[in-house]
């Protein structure tokens, strides 16, 4: 059965890491929704997060392949409790007072900034389940969308459960 | 020290004794420093191709790692199909490739590609180098890496400024790389496992692939104890001798009746150090479709479950694993089910009439019975090689040299060159195709510098058979453009060229003496034998197919 999968993978963060992983996606035909990556507090140690669509077969695929690659450190599949943050910007294009306080309502309603404003057009922040963000954007379609930038799914699992890498040396 | 200097202390720490390569701009440093260090044999090859496979198949005859060098751009980009085909084929290379210097990188320099990027497909790892003090340590991983694990090819990119920068750092003695640690261990319970299913099968077969050619002796062993029907892939070839009762002969596309039968009705598989290709299942869904328990050993757990499930999986090494199930079997008592394998192989023999027509078959045959088996076999890739994994008796392991994943045409005489290099007092046999063989002649120079003996058995059908043969069976005879005999050499002649002694052999009748004359030359020799040009490779499971479409002989109109 097809399931959407949010994957973290903790990687070393060395030149085209980036590449290797998006070109072994590409070769092997798994389709990422999403992507988003940044360092964390380890140094020399990136994250990034995958969402992902495929039955059980390819998930697992996707994750022994991942682990293939050598700078690969870590790969979970969230499968737990977890929580999924992706921001937004959306600037829409604004004609009359009007369309101004009905706009200012839906981002009221899904809590989302007006970060910029200008003559004819607002910039709106939001942050939370890409879900959410899918259901913002839905409501704006009926209103001028001029440009929209979203960073990808962040998630992490609730609780106490944490991605931890092993100890680093290791004689061979 | 120069980065230069640096590169060759680090590849003699790893004990490396022979490269293959070709020099160029970009890595003259490198063979600049080559110069002064004799511990180190370079073999210097016409083409960049020939030093990629000939290092591939010193590797996979030795058991050690293939090192090749080249320049940058041109140089570098003829090294991807044999990066490539070791990727495949899993067998460890390191390749070293010059670059433009590191402040020319990007700016479209003379002779630059981006080489770590076009090769990131087809390696295991690869590294641009950028400061010479990383570089012991970067040598190092890439040897760690590429013998490790599923062995494969590294590449190390090494810009010409940093081959002469000054080296101030220090070589380390451990690697260390967080993200890359394979289990060479099988889990004991998994193995528990196995030899519980292993008791209750009716039905078991063991299928040894190329991850299987380290494992010859335990896998021998457990063979020898359990007495169990066993299959080789075309890299499983002399794991277990040829000859040994149990042993089956090939699967899939081109294997033998008995071989693919015993898959079919088998309820237990135990694959060790395999990947269950599709030229060995074809169609999957119809695979095995009695099997109850995949017993799957694999050093690579993305290799296990990807094309069939498998009930009890075990990460490990082969050797390791195997040298726990020789210990832990015992007998299997299946006697029904050999007197059904039985019946196949007496029913269904790999078969060619014995009539007054020379064919590739018999002149494969002539040759495992004038060596026993014991001759280092390369191939190129279409018939002949089929022909040659269906009639050569492998004895041993790494004894049998080809390219399967990547079925590199071309690959064949580049090996022998690397496998004489490998094992010098040894007889290397090349079975080629006309086809094949002129992908890559200009390394009839090499063997020709290196006064390597290679015996070079051309089996010259004027046609690229593999292709006719599917034109014949699935394209209705439209032969189109696999004609060579119109254009081809003399090969007799061009072997001269090159100062090779060479023969041409028309008749079966020839056979016997052509074959003692070639394996009798001291030197090299090229034996050209014209073979029919209409026969075809069976038995034959048609791509996508499965046992029950399998041709096991040639349709009517074909034969002679």
């Amino acid at each position: 059965m097809r399931q959407r999968h949010v994957i973290s993978v903790l990687v070393e963060d060395h030149p085209r890491v980036l590449t290797r992983i998006t070109s072994m996606f590409a070769r092997r035909g798994f389709n990422i929704d999403s992507l988003a990556v940044g360092r964390t507090h380890i140094p020399g140690v990136s994250r990034i997060s995958f969402v992902v669509e495929g039955d059980d077969r390819t998930i697992e695929q996707v994750e022994k392949q991942l682990n293939r690659l050598i700078e690969v450190l870590k790969v979970v599949d969230h499968e737990g409790p977890r929580l999924e943050r992706e921001l937004a910007l959306v600037k829409v294009r604004v004609e009359g007072i009007e369309e101004r306080i009905e706009l200012k309502e839906i981002a009221e309603a899904f809590r989302a900034q007006i970060v910029d404003v200008a003559r004819h057009a607002l910039t709106f922040e939001v942050t939370g389940h890409p879900a959410k963000i899918d259901r913002f954007l839905e409501e704006l379609s009926n209103y001028g969308v001029l440009e929209t930038m979203r960073t990808g799914a962040l998630a992490m699992d609730r609780g106490e459960r944490v991605i931890k890498l092993r100890a680093r040396r290791e004689a061979v | 020290m120069t980065g230069a200097e640096v590169l060759l202390e680090a590849l003699v720490r790893e004990g490396v004794e022979v490269l293959f390569g070709h020099p160029g701009g970009a890595i003259m440093p490198v063979y600049d420093a080559l110069y002064h260090r004799r511990e180190l044999r370079h073999i210097l090859t016409r083409h960049e191709q020939g030093a990629g496979h000939a290092a591939t198949a010193y590797a996979r005859a030795s058991g050690r790692v293939g090192v090749v060098l080249a320049t940058s751009g041109p140089g570098a980009l003829n090294l991807t199909t044999p990066l490539a085909d070791a990727m495949m084929d899993a067998t460890p290379l390191v390749a070293i490739t010059g670059q433009v210097p590191t402040t020319a990188v990007g700016t479209d320099a003379f002779q630059e590609a981006d080489v770590t990027g076009v090769t990131m497909p087809i390696t295991k790892h690869n590294y641009l180098v950028t400061d010479v003090n990383d570089l012991p340590r970067i040598v190092k991983e890439a040897f760690h890496i590429a013998r490790t694990g599923r062995p494969g090819p590294v590449l190390i990119d090494l810009p010409k400024d940093v081959q002469n920068d000054t080296f101030t750092g220090s070589f380390p003695e451990a690697v260390d790389l967080p993200g890359y640690r394979p289990t060479y261990k099988g889990h004991p319970r998994q193995i528990e496992r196995a030899l519980a299913a292993l008791r209750a099968a009716e039905r078991p077969v063991l299928m040894v692939g190329g991850g299987a050619q380290h494992a010859a002796d335990p896998i021998r062993r457990f063979v020898e104890r359990t007495g169990i029907p066993t299959i080789a892939t075309l890299h499983g070839l002399g794991v277990v001798a040829a000859d040994d009762p149990r042993f089956l002969g090939m699967p899939g596309m081109h294997g033998t009746v008995a071989a693919n039968r015993a898959i079919h009705e088998a309820d237990l598989i135990l694959g060790i150090g395999l990947r269950f290709d599709d030229r060995v299942t074809g169609d999957v869904a119809r695979f095995a479709p009695n099997l109850k328990t995949l017993i799957h050993v694999n050093i690579d757990p993305a290799d296990i479950g990807k094309v069939i499930e498998a009930q009890i999986p075990v990460v490990g090494d082969a050797a390791w694993v195997a040298e726990r199930l020789a210990d832990g079997a015992e007998r299997l008592r299946i006697d029904p089910w050999w007197r059904r394998i039985r019946h196949w192989q007496a029913e269904y023999p790999l078969p060619f009439p014995e009539d007054d027509v020379l064919r590739s078959q018999a002149v494969i045959k002539a040759f495992g019975e004038a060596t026993g088996g014991e001759a280092l076999v390369t191939t190129g890739v279409g018939q002949h090689q089929m022909f040659a994994a269906q009639f050569y008796p492998v004895k041993h392991p790494r004894s049998f040299l080809t390219s399967g994943g990547l079925g590199t045409m071309g690959f064949g005489l580049p090996a022998a060159i690397g496998a004489q290099v490998a094992r010098p007092e040894e007889t290397v046999i090349l079975f080629d195709g006309d086809g094949s063989f002129q992908m890559t002649l200009q390394e009839l120079a090499t063997v020709t510098k290196y006064r390597l003996p290679v015996k070079i058995v051309l089996l010259n059908n004027g046609f690229l058979g593999m292709v006719r043969q599917w034109q014949d069976l699935f394209y209705e005879d439209r032969y189109s453009e696999v004609f060579l005999a119109d254009s081809n050499p003399d090969f007799v002649k061009l072997a001269e060229a090159y100062g090779i002694p060479a023969f041409r052999v028309e008749r079966p009748e020839e056979l016997g003496a052509a074959v003692e004359r070639t394996l009798g030359e001291a030197g090299p020799v090229l034996a050209e034998f014209r073979v029919r040009a209409e026969e075809g490779v069976f038995p034959m499971i048609p791509a996508g197919g499965s046992t029950e479409d399998m041709i096991t002989e040639p349709p009517e109109e074909a034969r002679s």
